[in-house]
């Protein structure tokens, strides 16, 4: 079809001025330095951290109900907030990230423009931040050092996670673990928006918070059970998403594993270089994205290589380990939401022994019918200590209901590895 | 005594949904045990149980831990051990039955299935699940039984229904239909039970067959007989290997005791009883909603205004003269209203139907013809609703009346001025909109928002309340629960919850309300807000007598509303209003009843390959009522004329296709999903490599039970889950390999932003190859096209072909695509001819046309139900979406339109709103996510151009009385609407 007039509202350099733009918060360390990043480049930002029922119920008041249960969050927080009187509805606008492809998530903005009308607010704009340029906003546009600068949010954003994850549960002085990762935040964003920031920086800030977060004092490792989570991408990551799993996990005493966001990018890129590959589309493009997936892979590398060199705690997986643990199991032609990606964390996580997994979706998710459900047999069948449970996120579903089924895979989990405790002195 | 006290004591408390269970053991002897329904009342009842208990214990010290749904709350709030359910279950069977099998236990609102052999495996059923206990207390309260008379009655039955096993609410539209079409009581019980046999092994097993010894755990399965049978007769288990053990229902609380033994943490009876009754004392503020009313001014308020809302009635036996009778028999409730020559009420009745309006009918007009005692003459009856055709055939009742008009006629009469109607019956929730005197839209709730009164009843009733003192509790209540407004089942699990938070009966009851309002507004109405309604808004529906509904509406709307005092029996009102213009009625007499005879026979029908189960009813006078039928051929009526029927057309296209002779070898085509489009295009190209092509064929119920139990994903739609069954289909017939591709990207048409195919759609294949083991068997092609591009394709499938079939090249793969996209392309051509001639013949004769718009797996008679022919019955030409979508130019959408099979959806509907004969209805399968979107942009796309949107949502199986209600209120509002416009143009003339 030709390209027609935008039909949506542009949001115009003069708007970068006037509007404070509203970001929805799906990964809470990531978002945060990347919303300070867009600061220091003149933006006004904010990002939204509402949370509670009454979100969802927005969200179901302006979307279709059957719609998936991050579009109902998302667009509810939103109007949640530009209900809420603080915000002046002529001087805001909202983005949302956008990866396209063939699952209805690539429609959530569509869905949020549409809420807005109904709203009334059909006049704020939505600037759809995306890589592969679906839209087109004179007053947003992404430079190459500013992409680079958004990048090194993600690459820090993995590792807090990742070394927060790894400490909360050992944390001798409660929310040090946290406390820590905030301040590094805060830090990291500073010094991203004095101007220049090379990878070279990045690498030595990487020593540093490996050192930083080592020096907190830990408690005795107790019968700590480590369990992955892996899912949906909101669902997975945000705790508005998933009634906080985070949280419960290590209440219920669990060290908690979630593989990084940078896998998810590498896999949006390396989904077109098959594209190429599968169906010869992509040929012109083909060279950027392999040049985007080698710097991304690089990327990884390092941060893996410091890490181990470091010693002190688990680093991620390489992405084309998590490509080759895939294989006999799900076609990496499965390109839409998680797709194969989702499959193989499972593998990945159960590959480092991570052999508990909570695999959270939204509500009748149609790629997780295949990629996550649907691959729980063939895992189980070749990898027959993994211990998985699958939870639906939903507006109605109830959280005892959830936690019921997630203390289940923990009974099990604990009594697993009592058995393997047990089994050791025989073998020795 | 002195030996007994070195054994140390154990109490293990099992909280269920709806029981709960308490096991004291003294080492392995079991000292005390009891089961009791909680009421909701958790805290008391566990309390009130450890006080029978205490008399075993005395001041000795004990182990405790408790377990259940119910009991993890509980546990938390008075920090003892706790231990999962299944977990605990495990342990006891492990040691009490190690030879065991598979488990299958169920509970209140759980299913579980745990299996020994080959790996323990523990599952419980996904949020979307209700076949459990509290399903079949629901079903029973249905029947207007008890639990036990079920069973008795299930023990008796001679065939069975097939019910939805998905969900209770889907099984309850199946049963209900059933019910009120005079199907026999036994065989339904019996149906109940095989759908929650059916969906335990489709929604827990997985895959995983279930065979050995197999123990059957739980309350339910204690109790009931004919579900034990069920499940016996099912799984083909012998009397040795099915096995209800004594203390089945005690297995949790005493997986929990031997637990709680190993905890090697002790309390006493005082201290326990303490924290309990600690926590009792202790209530979360957590997710409440403000009260119904502000101060008691403000109730006194809403109570006068109401009060105002009244019907001018007459005392019968004081009247003299002619009267119209009106009869509603509704999905759960029957209701009749006879008014006199000026309009007003002689005498109403409203009740439960208990299962069998026929003989309540009866009664009614026995009652009507004494009451009348020759005074008074009926001129003239009409009936509506579920029970329409039924009664009006055993009764001689002279007009059916489609609920819509029947419910606007009185509506109308009370308020003139009516802007929006909304009913909430037992099971309905039905809204129209009124512009310019007639109905502009109508929106019918589907299975999963069906959140309404008989719901709030059945709530009532299991927490021991009748359903007048539970509303009246919740108009006081003063922190309602937030319950959300999801289905039925979710709300069943919100309760719980907020029990857990120790909420009254009185904030549930208002919260309750709330929901089932919430439900109305955001799910039925989809309003954003109030003023989209309209001025004057008139609530009917039995559910409306309940005050605090009533009220709840009001406070979330924000606006006053009109509630008619008769608001239950408003159908029956306008189905009288709507008889008025007779003169001479055929109702049977007085004396014709007295000798009045009804019985309900089951049949299956031979008309044709679908074989529809038939319920035969006969009266007195040998008189015939037969429901059940797809189509007009079970009831022996001659068929009139074939209508012009593009699914008829598109089948008739697929099974003209000849396996052929092919020498290379069978190619299995499974007919479904993306297949239903592509199968002109693979079966030329298999022919033309020289294959035998074997297409599985037209699915039947039996197809989708053949592959029921390797499907993993319990909530997936049911075209996805029919592929399982096609998958056997042609793995019996020995295939040499069988192709179904993954296409990521479907045929670009041109005229969307991108032409994806549904992620279900694109990877089954992978689904499949993943969970079925017999797929290893054959050769299971499923490679990943690009079918935009002749040549890519081409190199795509010879890599795919050549190494199972040796020989095949690059030149001869080619050479057969061409001859595959002819022969698609001709195809298509087809279609689209044949919807221009089928537009044609129906302007030529006067018809009206429907575009029935689905996807292309619909024109399955399985699928879709046969709701083609239905619609053709009704007189209307049926032509599908890609038969008429090249007549209409493209839309401009608000959504992202990337999906190919969808963009044909929007310019359907933009044709049909460019013609005046011309109305849509959309087809949409449970489960699909993207039909989420789609249907709010095509009734978007309808309402622009001032047409009705009636969408029809369809699962595993489908009682087509609801269906044929909403086509029938279609007609129903269109010919009013034609009526209207003839009507204005005479007052013009």
């Amino acid at each position: 079809m030709k390209k027609q007039k935008p039909d949506y509202v542009v949001f115009t350099e003069e708007m970068k001025k006037t509007h404070t733009i509203l970001v929805p918060n799906m990964l809470p360390m990531h978002f945060k330095i990347i919303a300070r990043v867009l600061e220091k480049e003149g933006y006004s930002v904010e990002l939204l951290e509402t949370y509670g029922p009454h979100i969802a119920e927005t969200g179901l008041k302006y979307v279709h109900n059957d719609t998936c249960y991050p579009a109902i969050l998302v667009i509810g927080q939103f109007l949640d907030a530009l209900q809420s009187g603080k915000y002046d509805p002529d001087k805001v606008a909202l983005v949302l990230f956008q990866t396209g492809g063939g699952c209805r998530a690539s429609n959530y903005i569509h869905l949020l423009r549409k809420a807005l009308q109904k709203a009334d607010m059909g006049h704020v704009p939505v600037i759809s931040l995306s890589l592969t340029g679906l839209e087109h906003h004179p007053g947003f546009k992404l430079s190459v050092p500013l992409v680079k600068k958004m990048m090194y949010g993600v690459l820090y954003g993995d590792l807090l996670m990742s070394l927060v994850n790894q400490t909360k549960p050992y944390e001798e002085e409660k929310g040090a673990a946290q406390a820590l990762a905030d301040r590094w935040t805060i830090r990291l964003a500073e010094e991203m928006g004095q101007g220049k920031h090379n990878y070279k920086m990045v690498r030595a800030n990487y020593q540093r918070i490996l050192d930083d977060f080592a020096a907190l004092p830990r408690r005795p490792r107790g019968d700590k059970v480590l369990v992955g989570v892996v899912g949906e991408i909101y669902v997975k990551y945000s705790p508005l998403g998933n009634n906080n799993l985070e949280q419960f996990l290590v209440d219920e005493n669990a060290e908690v594993v979630i593989p990084g966001l940078l896998d998810f990018c590498l896999y949006c890129v390396y989904n077109n270089l098959l594209d190429y590959k599968l169906y010869g589309m992509q040929k012109t493009t083909k060279f950027l994205y392999k040049i985007a997936y080698n710097y991304l892979l690089d990327k990884e590398e390092d941060m893996i290589r410091i890490m181990k060199a470091d010693g002190r705690f688990m680093p991620p997986t390489l992405f084309t380990h998590t490509i080759d643990l895939v294989q006999g199991y799900i076609g990496m032609g499965v390109k839409m939401g998680e797709g194969w990606l989702l499959t193989a964390e499972m593998l990945e996580l159960a590959d480092k022994g991570v052999e508990n997994i909570v695999c959270t979706q939204p509500f009748g998710c149609l790629p997780n019918h295949i990629c996550g459900k649907g691959m729980m047999k063939p895992i189980k069948a070749r990898n027959p200590n993994i211990n998985i449970v699958a939870i639906d996120y939903d507006a109605g579903a109830t959280r005892v209901n959830q936690e019921n089924r997630i203390k289940l895979m923990l009974a099990n989990a604990r009594e697993r590895a009592q058995e393997k405790e047990e089994k050791v002195p025989v073998e020795v | 005594m002195i030996e007994n006290k070195m054994s140390p004591l154990s109490l293990g408390i099992d909280v269920g949904s709806t029981t709960v269970k308490v096991v004291l053991l003294e080492g392995d002897k079991i000292l005390y045990r009891e089961y009791q329904r909680h009421m909701s009342q958790v805290r008391q009842k566990t309390l009130e149980l450890l006080h029978q208990a205490a008399s075993f214990i005395g001041d000795r010290p004990f182990a405790v831990a408790l377990s259940g749904s119910a009991g993890l709350g509980l546990s938390e709030s008075i920090h003892m051990p706790f231990v999962q359910e299944v977990f605990a279950t495990g342990e006891v069977v492990r040691r009490l039955e190690p030879d065991t099998s598979a488990v299958i236990e169920l509970g209140g609102e759980d299913a579980k299935i745990i299996f020994f052999d080959g790996g323990v495996d523990e599952r419980m059923n996904g949020s979307c699940a209700g076949g459990t206990g509290a399903f079949i207390d629901q079903m029973a309260t249905l029947l207007d039984v008890t639990v036990d008379e079920m069973d008795q009655m299930a023990l008796r039955h001679k065939r069975l229904y097939p019910i939805a096993s998905r969900c209770g609410v889907f099984a309850k539209t199946d049963i209900q239909p059933l019910l009120n079409q005079g199907a026999n009581k036994e065989d339904v019980a019996a149906s109940i039970y095989q759908a929650v046999v059916n969906q335990t092994i489709a929604g827990l097993a997985q895959g995983r067959k279930i065979a050995g010894k197999v123990l059957f755990l739980g309350g339910p399965l204690y109790y009931c007989k004919g579900l034990r049978q069920r499940f016996q007769e099912t799984l083909k288990l012998t009397d040795e290997q099915a096995v209800f053990p004594e203390y089945g229902r005690f297995a949790v609380a005493l997986g929990a005791a031997v637990y709680a033994a190993r905890t090697g943490h002790t309390t006493t009876v005082k201290e326990l009883d303490a924290a309990i009754r600690d926590s009792l004392s202790r209530r979360t503020a957590a997710n409440r909603l403000p009260p119904l009313f502000a101060s008691e001014e403000e109730y006194r308020e809403f109570r006068t205004r109401h009060a105002g809302a009244d019907v001018p009635s007459r005392d019968i036996a004081a009247y003299s003269g002619d009267a119209w009778l009106g009869i509603d028999c509704g999905s759960t409730t029957t209701k009749l209203a006879l008014l006199s020559a000026d309009k007003e009420i002689l005498y109403t009745y409203y009740d439960s139907n208990r299962g069998n309006p026929v003989e309540l009918v009866r009664d009614q007009l026995t009652r009507i013809y004494e009451k009348c005692g020759g005074r008074i003459t009926i001129r003239g009856s009409a009936v509506t609703g579920y029970g329409e055709e039924l009664i009006q055939n055993a009764f001689g009742v002279d007009k059916g009346v489609v609920e819509t008009i029947a419910h606007y006629t009185a509506a109308k009469h009370f308020c003139p001025q009516v802007d929006f109607i909304l009913d909430i019956g037992g099971q309905d929730i039905k809204c129209f909109k009124i512009k310019d005197g007639a109905i502009d839209s109508i929106m019918l709730n589907e299975a999963c928002s069906s959140g309404c009164g008989s719901f709030i009843e059945t709530f009532a009733k299991s927490m021991g309340y009748d359903i007048a003192t539970f509303a009246e509790k919740g108009l006081h209540a003063t922190a309602p629960v937030n319950l959300g407004s999801r289905c039925t089942v979710f709300m069943n699990s919100s309760v719980k919850q907020s029990q857990k938070d120790g909420a009254t009966v009185e904030d549930i009851s208002a919260g309750l309300s709330v929901s089932v309002v919430k439900n109305a507004i955001y799910k039925v109405i989809r309003a954003g807000s109030a003023d989209e309604l309209g001025e004057h808004v008139v609530v009917q529906g039995g559910t409306f007598y309940n005050d605090a509904v009533l009220r709840a509406f009001e406070r979330e709307l924000g606006k006053n509303v009109i509630r008619p005092a008769i608001a239950g029996l408003m159908g029956a009102y306008g189905a009288a209003l709507y008889a008025m213009d007779l003169k001479e009625s055929t109702i049977i007499t007085e004396e014709g009843l007295k000798t009045f005879v009804h019985t309900a026979k089951a049949a299956v029908c031979q008309g044709c390959a679908n074989h529809c189960r038939l319920t035969v009813n006969t009266f007195g006078d040998g008189k015939k009522f037969i429901s059940g039928n797809q189509c007009q051929k079970g009831l022996g009526l001659k068929v009139v004329e074939e209508l012009p029927n593009l699914y008829a057309f598109k089948r008739d296209a697929i099974l003209a296709l000849e396996p052929g002779d092919g020498t290379r070898g069978t190619i299995g085509l499974p007919l479904a999903l993306g297949m239903y489009e592509l199968l002109p295009l693979w079966h030329a190209f298999f022919k033309a490599l020289g294959f035998k092509v074997e297409i599985s064929g037209l699915s039947t119920r039996r197809t989708y039970e053949k592959g029921q139990f390797s499907i993993p994903s319990d909530t997936a739609c049911y075209p996805a889950k029919i592929m399982h069954g096609h998958m056997e289909e042609l793995l019996e017939r020995g295939v040499d390999a069988i192709f179904y591709p993954c296409l990521t990207y479907n045929v670009d048409e041109h005229e969307s932003d991108n032409h994806y195919n549904c992620p279900v759609v694109a990877y089954y294949s992978e689904l499949l190859k993943g969970n079925m083991d017999d797929l290893s068997k054959t050769n299971f092609l499923y490679p990943f096209l690009n079918i935009n591009n002749r040549s890519e394709l081409t190199k795509e499938l010879t890599a795919c072909l050549s190494p199972v079939f040796p020989g095949i090249n690059r030149r001869e793969v080619r050479k057969a695509v061409d001859a595959g996209f002819r022969a698609y392309e001709a195809h298509m051509a087809d279609v689209r001819r044949e919807g221009e001639r089928a537009v044609k013949w129906a302007r030529d004769h006067g018809r009206r046309i429907m575009i029935l718009a689905g996807r292309p797996y619909h024109v399955d008679p399985e699928i879709g139900h046969g709701i083609d022919k239905l619609a053709a019955s009704l007189g209307f030409v049926v032509v599908s979406e890609d038969s008429v979508c090249h007549m209409a130019e493209p839309v401009s959408v608000h959504v992202l339109n990337q999906w190919t099979y969808h963009a044909r959806l929007y310019r359907a509907a933009r044709y049909a709103c460019e013609h005046k004969d011309t109305q849509l209805v959309q087809l949409v399968s449970f489960g699909c996510g993207v039909d989420a979107i789609t249907t709010d942009e095509v009734r978007s796309i309808l309402e622009r151009g001032n047409k009705l949107y009636t969408q029809i949502k369809i699962d595993e199986i489908t009682n087509l009385g609801a269906v044929r209600i909403r086509l029938r209120s279609l007609l129903g509002a269109l010919e009013e609407k034609e009526q209207e416009v003839r009507d204005s143009e005479e007052t013009e003339a």
